[in-house]
């Protein structure tokens, strides 16, 4: 590793946090790339969201005890910087706004899975009126 | 229906805010008295705090120095360390240290004493402390390879809309109860502003009669300390120091604290205490300890720069008034650990206080004032750490001890590691003094040590070592 880099270096295609793991850090992006991806039940991988330098992930382990949501990959070599989760929240409980930037990336995360979600539902719709009459029944599955 | 917006100026009148007499408004005019990590961190977050609640504010910071010049002109005397917790508080802030700034990242701490030396790894195995030069580095530095750290932050200031007057602040006047600034500046010599904030540290001579000023205000205290540059070359550097910071605990009286910093391609060398002067110095350098960490026969005595600066040992009295506020080392800091952390966290309670309460004395006492008390109470229990360590520096079996306990821990792969997590807080400012105290007095820590002094008293006097 580059004498000069804080943080911590991982190799392309590493994976950073896995999806399911319980998790008691955040990570935000010195240089280079990640790919978030979740894992469907069948096993197909969906990627989510890639995201550069400045950008943070890992940050909902720090506010809920649930599992990691998704699956962190290194794109190409990337560095690193570990916040543990004790730190941060002692510097929140002193100085509050220390978390606007955290809840600021969060909420424009909530807003683009609107309008995903928003534009998945139009769609949806589309597809369902634009089929064929008979193709249509209250109760799919069960004709 | 008829929808109603509500202004982030509406927000702060609904807030706790109407409580002050004074405050901000659209337009108003700060003045910032030095461009080091305190000034520049407080415009930084007084002007993002401002744009959240839809508030235009104009700062001016006086910053006679110039960061992009090597030695003396551009540099504020100090070991460049940047502690582990800001540097994961700045990263969450967004403020992420270039690799131009970080002149190498610290994984580790080695622990010299007479008895032997121990190597403490940093928990996560990742290099989460910066070793930096506060200007462009000492004289003689290759100019143009590396970037100064306080150049960075002020710059970052100045992105945000802050503007830099190049000029020394020569004194503080009242004028209709509004703070006025007097400067050194042919065309315009005096400004007048809402909010003066006074960040000029304590290696400047203090303003004139700010204690006649300000009504309760007295100075901060201070201890002079010890750096010292080396240029070694980054080859050497990594063959006898590694990324590791150097630290000695040594039995030297009136010494609290040295290191030896591996940086590009120089070595900071500093030496904190009580009044350090050019015979315990020349003690220090002397000692085979700090030897081993050159290359056989280094000219010690030589070296490419070095300052007798201060540092802060006691926090001011009253560090605000109506319309002015200290902080950073001209109010209160770390005692010998993390000032930089320090100015961060009094720039941005000021900042915060400023917007959300408002800048009258009572707005500062509320918000600001408690921010600085809890410095300082942690600092009691630095005071008391400090002792300890000096107790322990001065008996030759503590040292064995504590080395052997160190050792010990390092070699096992995995469980708790007290003593090592104990020292590596100690060193890097990692966490509160109050927590590394509390820390200590766990049993485990003090059976596992207890039991290592016995071990290495009587090994010493079966050596026939009673001399101390
Ligand atoms: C030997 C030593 C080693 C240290 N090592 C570390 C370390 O490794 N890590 C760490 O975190 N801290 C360290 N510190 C502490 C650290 O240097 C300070 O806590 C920190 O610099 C405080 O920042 P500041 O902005 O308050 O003051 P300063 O850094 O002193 O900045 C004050 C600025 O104000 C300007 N100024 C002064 N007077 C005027 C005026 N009249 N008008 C306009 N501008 C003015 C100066 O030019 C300067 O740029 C060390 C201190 C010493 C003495």
């Amino acid at each position: 590793m580059d004498n000069t880099s804080l943080g911590k270096i991982y190799k392309d295609g590493e994976i950073i946090i896995r999806q399911g793991e319980f998790g008691e850090c955040m990570y935000v992006i010195q240089s280079g790339m990640v790919q978030v991806i979740t894992h469907r039940l069948e096993g197909k991988e969906v990627l989510i969201a890639e995201l550069g330098e400045g950008d943070f992930f890992g940050e909902m382990a720090l506010f809920e005890k649930e599992a990691r949501s998704a699956t962190v990959r290194a794109k190409g070599e990337v560095s690193l910087i570990t916040i543990d989760k004790k730190t941060l929240l002692r510097r929140i409980q002193q100085d509050p706004s220390l978390a606007f930037r955290i809840v600021e990336k969060m909420s424009a995360r909530i807003r683009k899975l609107d309008e995903k979600y928003s534009r998945v539902t139009a769609n949806d719709r589309r597809n369902w009126d634009s089929r064929p009459r008979r193709w249509i029944s209250p109760t799919p599955g069960l004709k | 229906m008829k929808s109603h917006k509500i202004t982030g100026q509406d927000f702060l009148k609904e807030s706790g805010r109407q409580s002050s007499s004074i405050q901000l408004k659209n337009g108003s005019r700060v003045g910032v008295v030095g461009g080091g990590p305190a000034g520049s961190f407080f415009s930084y977050f007084l002007l993002g705090l401002s744009d959240r609640v839809d508030l235009k504010l104009d700062i001016d910071i006086y910053e006679p120095k110039d960061f992009s010049k090597s030695g003396p002109q551009g540099c504020n005397k100090c070991g460049g360390i940047i502690s582990e917790t800001l540097v994961q508080h700045l990263a969450a802030e967004g403020i992420n240290l270039p690799a131009s700034i970080v002149q190498r990242g610290i994984d580790s701490y080695v622990m010299h004493t007479d008895v032997g030396s121990a190597r403490i790894e940093t928990p996560l195995h990742e290099k989460r402390i910066g070793a930096v030069y506060r200007g462009c580095g000492p004289r003689g530095t290759e100019i143009g390879r590396w970037d100064s750290f306080d150049g960075y932050l002020l710059k970052k200031a100045i992105e945000k809309g802050a503007h830099i007057i190049k000029s020394r602040v020569d004194s503080i006047t009242f004028i209709d109860d509004f703070p006025q600034l007097v400067y050194n500046h042919p065309e315009a010599s005096k400004q007048t502003y809402d909010l003066v904030v006074i960040a000029h540290g304590i290696n400047t001579s203090s303003l004139p009669n700010l204690d006649k000023i300000i009504s309760g205000y007295r100075a901060p205290g201070h201890s002079k300390t010890f750096i010292k540059e080396y240029h070694l070359g980054s080859e050497i550097i990594e063959q006898y120091l590694g990324s590791s910071m150097h630290v000695f605990l040594l039995k030297l009286p009136r010494l609290e604290f040295a290191a030896i910093i591996p940086k590009g391609d120089f070595v900071t060398v500093c030496i904190l205490g009580e009044n350090i002067d050019k015979d315990l110095v020349s003690h220090f350098m002397q000692s085979p300890e700090v030897k081993s960490c050159f290359p056989p026969n280094f000219a010690l005595d030589g070296g490419s720069c070095q300052c007798w600066p201060s540092i802060n040992t006691r926090g001011s009295q009253r560090p605000f008034c109506d319309r002015v506020v200290f902080i950073g080392d001209s109010s209160y800091s770390r005692l010998y650990k993390d000032g930089i952390g320090a100015a961060f966290i009094t720039a941005k309670a000021a900042a915060n206080t400023a917007i959300l309460q408002g800048i009258a004395t009572e707005d500062f006492k509320r918000s600001y004032w408690p921010v600085c008390k809890r410095i300082d109470s942690d600092n009691q229990f630095g005071k008391i750490l400090f002792l300890i360590t000096k107790l322990f520096q001065n008996l030759r079996f503590t040292r064995r001890a504590i080395l052997k306990t160190i050792i010990t821990e390092q070699r096992k792969p995995q469980g708790r590691k007290i003593m090592s997590t104990v020292l590596w807080d100690l060193f890097s400012g990692s966490s509160s003094y109050r927590e590394i105290f509390l820390n200590t007095l766990r049993l485990s820590f003090m059976g596992r040590f207890a039991w290592n002094s016995a071990v290495s008293l009587i090994n010493i006097s079966k050596e026939g070592n009673k001399g101390e």
